[in-house]
């Protein structure tokens, strides 16, 4: 069973440099959420920045990890159109 | 029904519905917190879209994924396009950008929840269930 831990870390291997920070949601081992700051954003689309995150997990996402909630952001604070 | 015939009923799907929802259950029995924040969305924007429960079959979800490249499930196409899952979904509704993209307007935020104001179809938004 993953561990947030191990997929915050398995993130930052992925996005060198990213700010990353990965929570339980459930506290089941198997939902959560995935908020990850990093300079790679820059220029992508939303589907690109979280296809990112996806890639880090393969087939695991939908299997292991049940369910994987994602909040991408570039470093610039007015960058992200919010 | 084959695989190839499974993907060319998906393929179908999303080019002849301009708002096209694929989630676990339906609009009105949504089986996942994920699917029904966003099929949520679409309905408190008041647009009309077409949804097809990928439950039923396993391959249904399989050649999904193939065929738009992403992992879990909701996915929401406009025009042809993937917008994307629930996440992408839900930043979009909140910000206005969903509204604009299906060129509807974009209803009162709950963002100062007012029991008064309320309106009664912005309940499904409101729900924190985030079991899936």
């Amino acid at each position: 069973m993953p561990s947030a831990d191990e997929l915050q870390g398995r993130i930052e291997e992925a996005l060198p440099g990213a700010e990353v920070h990965v929570t339980d949601t459930t506290g089941g081992g198997d939902h959560f959420r995935a908020e990850i700051v990093s300079e790679r954003f820059e220029g992508l689309t939303r589907i690109q920045q979280h296809k990112l995150i996806y890639d880090v997990f393969g087939d695991e996402v939908g299997g292991a990890i049940h369910a994987l909630s994602i909040k991408t952001q570039t470093p610039s604070p007015a960058g992200d159109g919010r | 029904m084959t695989n190839d015939e499974i993907k060319g009923f998906i393929e179908n799907a999303i080019k002849e519905n301009r708002v096209m929802l694929f989630m676990k259950g339906t609009p009105q029995q949504p089986a996942c917190g994920f699917s029904m924040r966003a099929s949520g969305a679409l309905n408190t924007l008041g647009v009309k879209y077409a949804a097809l429960d990928i439950l039923p079959d396993q391959r249904i979800r399989e050649e999904l994924s193939a065929v738009s490249g992403w992992p879990t499930i909701p996915q929401l196409f406009v025009d042809g396009e993937l917008v994307g899952g629930s996440d992408i979904v839900m930043e979009m509704f909140e910000s206005g950008e969903l509204a604009e993209l299906l060129g509807v307007q974009q209803p009162a935020l709950p963002e100062e929840p007012s029991a008064a104001e309320q309106p009664v179809q912005q309940r499904p938004i409101g729900l924190e269930n985030r079991l899936g």
